[in-house]
């Protein structure tokens, strides 16, 4: 008899450093009665990722590696002023370089069938509405050609008056909830907390960054396109330029991150189609520089956020109001709905949500990992740290006792909620009970030492529109669906899915993404790929059986799509967390370290604990570069970010990553989804930046409202 | 980037010959600050004269005492060689402190040397730089200045080195063999890097056909306890807000001697003379170290983001002497 791999010792080692999740699941294997040879799937198994050793072998194709017969190169020219026209452009001595096949520049580009989508209207007139913008493109033999022509090109301006900064007030309202009478209740409450907090300009930067090759052949439009939805470009791009959806096929079997950069095409996918309708029938590619990054593919608003509180001598919150103001560029509305999260998070009879949004000559705003939730749950977190405080109330204890029974905001139930739980989990590992409430009293050596709570929330949605096709050919499942992989782990989660709602063994599915050859898949956003397309891949596999049975003939085939859940409306629907760590702050220096970080989610079902782990700690170790060092300097006088690059913006460094480990607690939701899974990309940096500031806040006294916590701003 | 040309050089004297006669050209080290300001359009050099590959690639002791360092050796080399872990621990350690293990192996003495600013707008061809472009004004005065000097600027230029290596070598009193189109000479490290002034295009006292074949350390038996201390915005891999090198010479809890030099204040290496003058005779204690670096941070004049460089470079310079002390 063959072992399963579930009992494997490896996967017992697995299961322990993820404990709750893993071991449970494991506990409950040995009952299962394996057919034949290898025990059909059940999801929470601990899978090395399929596509593993692709990757560390470096033969995983990626979006500009993909290989294509005689290529163009692309470099663009962009706009040195913020606001204003293009003049002139002098394009005759970038034209006179050696091995350069066009000079592409609004007087010359190929018109576009839509620009409706301004930020998409690439080379379609003389107006420049943010610094950084496209103005010219040069398509050459090689790259260095392309570049070295790209600077001859001659642009003349006429600039107007530009503004980028976001002040403290002003902006058009974008959401408004009300409940009860905020003023009266602070007004009357025996504690009360009033603060604005601030979270500056941030920008993904994917290790991979965003590259197109296009090329047009007599059925249409063909890209290889670093993305995280090969449909969502589809579906964007067809009517840019005048196509029927099914003339794009688009590309994407692997994708080097994307953090949200990646949901919507950008202008530099449009650029690079628009050149390869001028260099002759050839592929034309371009990779976008990481300087380029900071102006072309989207960001996250600066954000300035008023919190209120109003609480009674017992801790318990009689009043939460939230103001958020976010920039949004001109020429394109992004709401990033920083407030959105205080209206479930915790009980209080009386509430006021607000969002204004204030247009500045910006490049276009877009998601970045848990939009609204990771810079609203920064600041309301850190209130609520402030408020325990003022109410003497432990900050665990606090937001225990302001646990709301239903959503505050709908009334309505919740599918499941385990802040609670995750709390009190957290809070045993983490040896919270032993902790010192006192600010700025422990000090190791030269370092003060401290800890810190908050908690996370992420909202569970289906999109709806996905559909898997599943076919049985020798003794094998294939699965596609054109799903997509950002190194989250999808390729195997997927295909655990699909074995387990199969009831086959993993090893016999092979699953097929990132193309649009396959069924359609919703984009990878929202923490909803594996709850939208694993719901198609169930669907079709019962579909499957339904027609087939367990001995299907060969070539069977079924298709199914994500249904309508009709527990949507009934419920609430939300992810859950807590994040503990501990922070060092250098006494005479303000150096920050954060030696530990612990976070316990309830995400429904967790679908692969390996993978799930890792998403989880890289969404903690964002967090964590967000408190320490993310900051895109905006310029006001040039009106463009100045430190863009990997040595102006930081990021966390290996050596600012010390122990982190996420958790889950065992969840069960029957009404999510037909797996019970919530989604777990963009939890994991929810909460994370706060409970790393409160914990600079136990350690040192001094209590940081602007991030990110550089050291200066605990220098004494 | 414009097109180039590149040359390897087979001695000190054919190299310096390529570039004297040429005056877009330039020599090349690893190529680590060099090949990315051309791709950004900062530097345009013509020609490239490759110098890694001459035959200055070892760590001597020197005849009279010292030591004797080639211009092509690589800084983890450097770094990890036994005579400097030894004997100057604190060019050891400031080496290990910068850039990465990467660029470490890539990077050259004499490129590590003259390394130029990375003020963000030096950076940047679209904005105004006097360093890069004389004349055209300096947009980090008005600007985001988080990086920039409080020590020794000029109302032309507030940019700082950023060599965490030329620091140590500043306080140690290494001195740089030059070849030069008239011949061989020797300069400082402290002289080497020069203050911007009117002139802030000019990093350094070299000329275009400069080349520098070595970096000696003299013998200095109180460098065996020197130490380096680098205080930046990430554990790792950030140049310095501040620095700093020192070494103690205390007996009977009396300073004999200070030598003190600081990173990330200014456009060059600054050997904090005043402070070393303060402490000489002065009891090693905390109160002393303060008012030591008080008096070299006297003349400190902040810009608008960085008025912390000064309690933060006073409080790292009283830290690192009370640890060596
Ligand atoms: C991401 C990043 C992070 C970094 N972080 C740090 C840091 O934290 N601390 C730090 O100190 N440094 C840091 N550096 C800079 C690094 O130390 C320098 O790039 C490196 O030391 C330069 O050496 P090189 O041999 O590559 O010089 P090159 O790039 O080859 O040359 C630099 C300059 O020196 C000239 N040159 C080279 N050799 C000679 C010679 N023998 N004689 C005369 N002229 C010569 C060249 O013409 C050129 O102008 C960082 C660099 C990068 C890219
Ligand atoms: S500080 Fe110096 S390098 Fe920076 S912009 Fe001003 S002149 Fe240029």
């Amino acid at each position: 008899m063959r072992v399963s791999p579930r009992n494997s010792p490896a996967f017992g080692t697995e299961a322990a450093a993820v404990e709750t999740g893993g071991t449970s699941l494991a506990a409950v294997a040995p009952a299962e009665t394996a057919p034949a040879e290898v025990a059909p799937e059940r999801l929470g198994a601990s899978r090395e990722r399929l596509d593993g050793p692709a990757k560390v072998t470096g033969t995983a194709p990626y979006a500009y590696e993909h290989p294509v017969e005689e290529p163009a190169y692309l470099h663009p020219v962009q706009a040195t002023i913020a606001r204003g026209r293009v003049t002139s452009i002098d394009t005759g001595a970038a034209e006179a370089v050696p091995g350069v096949l066009a000079v592409l520049t609004h007087t010359n580009a190929p018109r576009l069938a839509d620009t409706e989508d301004a930020e998409l209207a690439v080379l379609q007139s003389d107006a420049v509405a943010f610094r950084g913008q496209f103005v010219a493109a040069v398509v050459a033999e090689t790259p260095e050609s392309a570049r070295h022509a790209a600077d001859l090109v001659r642009v003349g301006y006429g600039e107007q008056p530009h503004e980028v900064e976001l002040g403290p007030e002003g902006g058009t309202p974008a959401a408004r909830t009300d409940h009860g009478d905020l003023e009266a209740a602070m007004a009357s409450a025996a504690v009360v907390l009033d603060r604005t907090y601030t979270t500056p300009m941030q920008h993904n930067n994917p290790m991979e960054p965003h590259t197109t090759i296009a090329q047009w052949t007599a059925d249409g439009l063909t890209l290889h396109e670093s993305t995280q939805g090969v449909y969502s470009v589809r579906s964007v791009v067809a009517p840019v330029f005048g196509l029927d959806p099914e003339q794009v096929q688009v590309f994407a079997p692997h994708v080097g991150g994307g953090f949200g950069s990646k949901g919507l095409p950008h202008a530099p996918l449009v650029l690079t189609a628009l050149a390869a309708q001028r260099s002759g029938g050839r592929p034309v590619k371009f990779a976008v520089t990481r300087q380029q990054m900071f102006a072309l593919t989207g960001h996250r608003t600066p954000t300035s956020q008023r919190i209120r509180l109003a609480a009674d001598d017992r801790g318990r919150l009689s009043a939460i109001g939230h103001d958020a103001l976010e920039h949004t560029a001109r020429i394109k509305e992004f709401s990033e709905g920083s407030s959105t999260a205080s209206g479930i998070m915790y009980a209080a009879p009386n509430r006021r949500i607000t969002q204004r949004l204030v247009p500045r000559d910006v490049p276009v705003t877009s998601w970045m990992r848990a939009p609204g939730h990771c810079p609203g749950m920064h600041v309301l977190e850190t209130a609520m740290d402030e408020m325990a405080q003022a109410c003497g109330v432990d900050p665990v204890e606090f937001r225990i006792r302001n646990e709301p029974e239903l959503d505050p905001l709908s009334g309505k139930p919740f599918s499941s909620r385990n802040l609670v739980a995750c709390l009190r989990e957290g809070a045993r590992r983490f040896d919270w009970q032993r902790r010192d409430p006192a600010a700025g009293v422990r000090r190791e050596g030269d370092w003060l030492v401290g800890t810190g709570v908050a908690a996370s929330t992420y909202p569970t949605h289906v999109f709806p529109g996905s559909s898997a096709r599943i076919r049985y050919e020798g003794g094998r499942y294939a699965v596609f669906i054109g799903a997509a992989d950002l190194g989250t782990g999808a390729w195997t989660a997927l295909a655990q899915i699909a074995a387990e709602a199969l009831e086959v063994p993993f090893e016999v599915v092979d699953p097929h993404i990132g193309s649009t050859e396959f069924p359609t898949a919703t984009v990878a956003g929202g923490s909803t790929g594996i709850t939208s397309w694993g719901s198609a891949i169930v669907q079709a596999a019962t579909s499957f059986r339904d027609q087939y049975g367990t001995q299907p003939p060969e070539g069977a085939e079924a298709e199914g799509a994500t249904q309508p859940n009709p527990d949507a409306e009934r419920f609430s629907m939300h992810a859950f967390g807590a994040q503990f760590a501990e922070v060092r702050v250098h006494a005479d220096t303000g150096e920050i370290r954060v030696p530990r970080m612990l976070g316990v989610f309830a995400a429904g079902r967790i679908v692969n604990a390996r993978t799930a782990r890792s998403q989880l700690i890289g969404g903690m170790t964002m967090g964590l570069s967000m408190a320490l060092h993310e900051h895109s300097v905006l310029d006001s006088r040039f009106g463009h970010v100045v430190n863009h690059d990997f040595a102006g913006y930081h990021i966390a460094a290996h050596a600012d990553v010390d122990s982190i480990e996420a958790a889950w607690i065992d969840e069960h939701d029957p009404h999510v989804n037909p797996m019970g899974t919530k989604g777990i990309g963009e939890i994991g940096i929810v909460g994370a930046a706060a409970a790393v500031g409160n914990a600079a806040y136990h350690a040192t006294g001094v209590r940081v409202r602007d991030l990110p916590l550089t050291p200066e701003k605990f220098l004494r | 980037m414009i097109p180039f040309d590149y040359r390897r050089a087979t001695d000190a004297e054919a190299a310096v010959d390529l570039v004297h006669g040429h005056p877009g050209a330039t020599f090349l080290g690893g190529g680590t600050n060099l090949v990315d300001r051309m791709k950004l359009g900062v530097s345009e050099p013509e020609m490239l004269v490759d110098v890694s590959r001459l035959p200055y690639d070892t760590v001597e002791p020197l005849p009279g005492g010292g030591v004797r360092i080639g211009s092509a050796v690589p800084n983890s080399d450097l770094a990890a060689h036994p005579l400097i872990r030894e004997q100057y621990p604190v060019l050891s350690q400031a080496l290990l402190a910068g850039a990465s293990g990467q660029l470490r192996n890539l990077a050259t003495t004499g490129g590590n040397l003259l390394q130029r600013t990375r003020c963000v707008y030096f950076q940047d061809v679209t904005t105004p730089c006097n360093k890069r472009e004389p004349g055209s004004g300096c947009s980090a005065r008005g600007g985001y200045t988080r990086q920039h000097a409080i020590l020794g600027a000029s109302q032309a230029c507030v940019a700082t080195h950023p060599s965490d290596m030329a620091v140590a070598l500043a306080m140690l009193d290494a001195t740089v063999q030059v070849q030069g189109p008239d011949g061989s000479r020797k300069i400082p490290v402290a002289e080497l890097h020069r203050l911007p002034g009117d002139e802030p295009e000019r990093d350094t006292v070299l000329g275009q056909a400069d080349l520098i074949t070595a970096v000696d350390l003299p013998e200095l038996a109180m460098a065996t306890r020197s130490t380096y201390r680098k205080v930046r915005d990430r554990a790792s891999y950030a140049f310095a807000l501040v620095s700093v090198a020192a070494a103690l010479d205390v007996a009977d809890g009396t300073v004999r001697q200070a030598r003190i030099a600081f990173g990330g204040l200014a456009h060059k290496p600054w050997r904090a003379a005043r402070a070393e003058e303060t402490l000489r005779g002065a009891p090693a204690t905390e109160e002393a170290f303060r008012a030591a670096a008080e008096a070299e941070l006297a003349e400190a004049t902040p810009l608008a983001d960085n008025a912390f460089k000064v309690p933060m470079s006073r409080n790292t310079l009283v830290s690192v002497l009370r640890d060596l002390a």
